[in-house]
């Protein structure tokens, strides 16, 4: 382990009586890391991170921030950790000030010291205009600016953040979501999430985790190129014959979409964009449109756990027969059939 | 702790239960007072008084009095200050706070314990007013009076212990409430069957409120401290097990 990882895991489980809800994880976090934690509801992510703070023991494994073992030097583990539960423990008969000082003072902040840094807190954190109320009163954004100041304010080197966004409107998250790349700057940051395009946004590292087991630990670069498709949509004024779309290098199908669009499927290692707009102009095709298309993160999501990636265009019509290979039967509303368990669409007989 | 400690005297301040609790017990303690007071000065017990060579004076009849109404009083209306300690912070979620930050176990109970004990030396200091203003019109005996002080803040502690360790088993201050104050009739019944038995039965040694009597009549005896510094260290270290016990 080198100096710059703060937070290491290794062969983590946790049971709960029976229940497994984390499987054998190991991970690190280097110093600078905004660590998305990605997963359904149910999937360990805080239970993992429960157990990354000490609020909860670890059935196996070994965990260590910043250098210290959590169970054989849990003070000075703690001492180094920020953490936002998915609830902000806000006590709400206390004022934003007064709070913070306690939580200052809970994290053994020099006396001299606990002003500024609750300054600095809750400038972060957008705070000072609320300084003076009680917690109770203030809505639930900024009850969670708290509790994140509540986190950062000791400036610890690793801040734990559960699912910080949740209940938020869309402009709390855009300023939380700033503030969390900020803190990425000084901080190595861990959040959780169910939302894709949050940690998209936010984070430098992804992991995701199903059912308590690790499934994918990557940059968010890696990310995307898992996302990377051989799919092309292209949209022309005058089109050519669709032979002549066929025979351009790379292009592996073609087909005929509504206004003059078409959607080319090609060869993973060559992307044909180039010639088809060198093609288009020689051919005066009046091009107009040219999207290279990525799977969404949904749907990658769904490969890595496991489920069938959905194209777009199985989804199916009311009243539409289809045969499915267990059994027959009509389908009631539109529904993706990919996503019933397991079963596959052999054939759609329109009418029948 | 310290920090802990304070944060929960604060917060009982902030809270119109503490403040009520203060002027109820106030209310009937001072009743109780003016009422014993009144009945030491009728000339007829005065009279009864001179002819016993052992007839208890100012300070055994009025301010033991007192003191004796104080422990009652207490015995009901301490669950409804201890049963939110743990349970509350439980219920809001705000456990986590403490279990995260860099604080030990026994530093989060103690400073439980200490800020509670720190609002029950506010409120005997305020109750101790009303003996001391007998100075005005008498002597007392300050040697009794420091006995049954310790006595009744020993009381108090061991039954915050008791009231804390079941407010940790609990995530609702109500159910605490309720548990508690059955444990505490329970030991105060205790006495009642102790004293229909033998004296030294082992029935009688447990009865909670038993060794508060002798520090009362100003009899320092070393069992009776031993036993109440054995019940709260024994209740102590259970919330503090208990709590530990909550991250396996």
């Amino acid at each position: 382990m080198n100096s710059d990882t703060l937070v290491s895991v290794q062969n983590l489980s946790r049971f709960y009586g029976d229940f497994c809800a984390v499987k054998n994880i190991s991970f690190e976090v280097k110093r600078g890391q905004i660590l998305g934690f990605l997963g359904p509801n149910g999937a360990g992510k805080t239970t993992t991170m429960q157990v990354i703070t000490g609020t909860l023991a670890p059935t196996m494994g070994q965990i260590s921030v910043a250098g210290y073992d959590i169970l054989d030097d849990p003070l000075k583990a703690k001492a180094a950790i920020g953490y936002l539960p998915e609830q902000p423990p806000l006590y709400k008969e206390m004022l934003v000030e007064e709070y913070l000082r306690f939580c200052a003072k809970l994290h053994r902040i020099p006396r001299s010291d606990i002003s500024n840094a609750i300054q600095h807190a809750m400038e972060q954190c957008g705070l000072q205009e609320v300084n003076r109320r009680l917690i109770g009163n203030l809505s639930k954004g900024y009850q969670q600016r708290v509790g994140i100041a509540q986190a950062i304010i000791h400036t610890p080197s690793v801040v734990i953040l559960d699912e910080p966004t949740i209940g938020l409107d869309p402009i709390q998250i855009r300023d939380i979501r700033h503030l969390i790349r900020q803190l990425g700057e000084e901080h190595s940051v861990i959040l959780s999430s169910h939302i894709l395009q949050e940690v998209q946004a936010v984070c430098n590292h992804v992991q995701i985790i199903n059912e308590g087991e690790l499934i994918f630990n990557d940059s968010i670069d890696g990310l995307l190129s898992q996302m990377q498709s051989t799919h092309l949509q292209i949209a022309l004024h005058r089109p050519p014959e669709i032979q002549q779309l066929k025979q351009i290098q790379g292009v592996e199908m073609v087909e005929v979409r509504e206004n003059n669009r078409f959607y080319i499927q090609h060869t993973a290692t060559e992307s044909p964009a180039e010639a088809l707009v060198e093609k288009s102009v020689e051919g005066n095709w009046g091009i107009y449109e040219l999207i290279p298309e990525h799977r969404s993160l949904e749907q990658v999501f769904m490969t890595l756990m496991g489920a069938d990636e959905v194209p777009p265009d199985s989804l199916l019509e009311k009243g539409e027969n289809v045969t499915l290979e267990k059994g027959e039967g009509t389908l009631e509303n539109g529904v993706n059939l990919k996503k019933m368990n397991g079963i596959k669409v052999n054939s759609i007989v329109e009418g029948a | 702790m310290w920090m802990i400690a304070t944060r929960e005297l604060r917060s009982l301040f902030l809270s119109p239960l503490a403040w009520s609790i203060l002027g109820a017990v106030q209310i009937i303690l001072g009743w109780f007072f003016l009422w014993s007071l009144y009945y030491f000065v009728q000339p007829d017990l005065q009279a009864q008084l001179a002819s016993n060579p052992n007839a208890p004076g100012l300070t055994a009849f009025v301010v033991g009095l007192q003191f004796d109404t104080m422990s009652t009083i207490l015995l009901l209306i301490l669950p409804l200050l201890t049963m939110r300690l743990i349970s509350e912070e439980r219920r809001n979620k705000t456990l986590p706070l403490l279990l995260s930050a860099p604080v030990s176990m026994t530093s989060i109970i103690l400073g439980k314990f200490l800020g509670m004990m720190g609002f029950f030396l506010i409120l005997l200091a305020m109750l101790m007013l009303m003996p001391l203003s007998l100075l005005f019109g008498g002597t007392l005996d300050f040697g009794q009076i420091a006995s049954s002080l310790i006595g009744l803040i020993l009381f108090i502690g061991a039954l915050v212990a008791l009231g804390l360790y079941i407010s940790t088993l609990t995530a609702h201050p109500s159910v605490a409430a309720i548990s508690t104050f059955s444990v505490f009739l329970l030991l105060w019944m205790f006495e009642l069957a102790g004293n229909a038995g033998q004296q030294n039965s082992v029935l009688n040694y447990l009865a909670i409120t038993k060794h508060y009597q002798p520090l009362i009549k100003g009899l320092f005896s070393t069992a009776d401290v031993v036993y109440y510094v054995l019940f709260i260290a024994l209740f102590l270290i259970l919330s503090i097990k208990r709590l530990d016990a909550e991250r396996f």
